[in-house]
């Protein structure tokens, strides 16, 4: 058995997120390949061939793949499949863009967005926005899957696996790279920060949002934002934290002004730590928190600001 | 130009959804259905096209039971044109889906295939992909805007961290995401009139396709349960406990 772990990356660094996935595809056991499809990626196919546990790297490089567009990913990863077993992606907008591609071609049902391994053919995922769980036994002679990468621990280094270059797909794809707008931010990605810190209704305006920057900051947080903060037009949409939204899994979620519709809750309930920051102490939000603190947050949050600085930071 | 647009009715997203005490799926018994939200977003993205004077006419399928009728109905109020109805009770996998969709397209030769990026229920987020991959078609996922310049088309994506814009020949496949639009609500004419727009009554039989499902639901059990845990009195508590208990800052 062996198996495709595509590595997710932006060509110059490897993205953490490949290293859960390796540890996924390594609970399904065989032989493991790592494909680096960039264009000067050179370091992230030496960071990934030092991951523990991985046979051997392939590397494609060129023009064509510097944005990994889905019709440049299917055209270099269908013809690799013949020798695999198995395909596995990360679930982040990369993934989930390519893979199910590979799927159809394949004739296989993807089975998306995994938290954990049971067996070789057997997985379980979340559905319903995490409000249920559900365990699948894939009968496809070649499985392919996107990991969510929360859930799985990271791989460590340790590893010495050969690097090889392979060739690029040639294009042109019936698809064209146009342009690209990050948002210039020095502070993380909501779907990939350790903390996120959070507003709702309670917020009452967006101009009250700084009160979170100000926080987020401090602790290298990302910002986000309920359903009713979005569509009372607080903050843009792409804050949005919940079953329509995103659905994020950091090691503290901060909560604050938000009531807990279960719209919200379905996007943040397996953050690890819950702190929930609501004067209305009947909240449901408070029914998952870890620490509940009952206060107006336009009191708490300059307090916050204040302790976080006397404790150094 | 003709739009075609394929809808899924789920359950209502305000619902929460609980699991059956035999663990083989969520109770969906006397629980409010909709249409899904982001199918929702592609049916007003084809409108405001037509609106817009870009595209003729707009058709709306939809795979599932016998109710998923109401489900095209309101997209045929929200203004669509008509509907093909593909009815089955069997639960079919995204794969089937595309399969099916296919078949439609091959009638049909629709110039663009506007689909939500996901449904709330499964969450697969795959079909609009792989109908691309079926029809070897372009594909424009997580859309957030969309602008059609005659054969062509830009779509611009939501991903991580930011915006990207692809450029595609038509035919293309283009997958919804929540910052593309705000859905209309139905106005009470349009619904009446809604009643009297064709839908076409279909199964997959009818398109030979195999829609047998290849993953086999082991069970579906509830998410680990939350605990409440502590109330704490101060801002200063809740930094000490996140530093030294927590230690998660």
């Amino acid at each position: 058995m062996a198996l495709l772990v595509v590595a997710e990356h932006d060509n110059a660094a490897l993205n953490d997120a490949t290293r859960a996935a390796i540890t996924a595809a390594s609970q399904i056991g065989g032989e493991i390949d790592i494909l680096v499809a960039g264009s000067g990626a050179g370091a992230v196919a030496e960071a990934a061939s030092k991951i523990d546990g991985v046979r051997k790297v392939l590397h494609a490089d060129g023009d064509s793949l510097a944005h990994p567009i889905a019709e440049a990913m299917e055209a270099l990863i269908l013809p690799l499949m013949d020798g695999y077993d198995g395909l596995l992606a990360v679930a982040s907008t990369v993934g989930k863009n390519f893979a199910p591609r590979i799927a159809a071609k394949l004739d296989v049902m993807q089975i998306s967005d995994i938290t954990g391994v049971e067996s070789a053919d057997t997985f379980i995922r979340p559905i319903y926005a995490g409000n249920a769980m559900k365990t699948v036994k894939s009968s496809d002679a070649k499985k392919v899957i996107t990991v969510r990468p929360t859930t799985f621990e990271k791989a460590g280094d340790g590893g010495s696996a050969s690097v090889e270059s392979i060739d690029a797909p040639a294009g042109p794809f019936k698809s064209q790279f146009v342009s690209e707008e990050l948002t210039k931010s020095d502070r993380p990605e909501l779907g990939a920060a350790k903390i996120v810190i959070s507003g709702g209704r309670g917020m009452a305006s967006g101009d009250n949002f700084h009160l979170l920057d100000k926080i987020a900051d401090k602790l290298n947080a990302a910002v986000g934002a309920s359903r009713a903060a979005v569509d009372a037009g607080f903050v843009p949409n792409d804050y949005q934290v919940g079953q329509t939204g995103k659905v994020v899994a950091p090691e503290l979620y901060i909560a604050v002004g938000i009531s807990g519709a279960i719209q919200h809750l379905a996007g943040m309930k397996d953050s690890k730590v819950i702190v929930a920051i609501n004067k209305d102490e009947e909240a449901p939000i408070f029914s998952v928190a870890d620490y509940g603190l009952v206060a107006d947050l336009f009191k708490a949050l300059p307090e916050l600001d204040e302790e976080l600085t006397k404790a150094g930071y | 130009m003709k739009i075609l647009v394929p809808v899924k009715r789920v359950i209502d997203y305000n619902v929460k959804p609980r699991v059956k005490p035999d663990q083989s799926g969520v109770d969906l018994a006397n629980v409010k259905m909709s249409m899904n939200p982001f199918c929702e977003i592609a049916v007003e993205e084809a409108i405001r096209i037509k609106e817009k004077g870009g595209a003729e006419e707009i058709v709306v399928v939809s795979v599932g039971p016998q109710q998923a009728q109401e489900t095209i109905r309101t997209a045929l109020a929200m203004g669509a044109d008509r509907g093909i109805h593909i009815v089955t009770d069997e639960t079919v996998e995204a794969l089937g889906v595309a399969k099916l969709l296919k078949a439609v397209v091959g009638e049909e030769n629709p110039d663009l295939v506007i689909l939500g990026k996901q449904a709330i229920d499964d969450d697969a987020n795959q079909t609009g992909q792989m109908l691309a991959a079926l029809l070897d078609w372009p594909q424009g996922t997580f859309a957030s805007e969309v602008a059609i310049d005659g054969t062509s088309i830009k779509v611009t994506r939501e991903i991580d961290g930011g915006l990207q814009t692809l450029g595609m020949d038509l035919p293309a496949i283009v997958t919804t995401d929540l910052r593309l639009n705000e859905p209309r609500y139905a106005s009470l004419p349009n619904i009446m009139k809604a009643k009297r727009k064709p839908i076409d009554a279909k199964t997959p039989a009818d398109y030979g396709v195999d829609i047998a499902p290849r993953l086999s639901v082991v069970k579906v059990t509830e998410p680990p349960k939350r605990e409440a845990g502590i109330k704490v009195e101060s801002v200063a508590e809740l930094v000490d406990k996140l530093k030294n208990e927590a230690g998660v800052i």
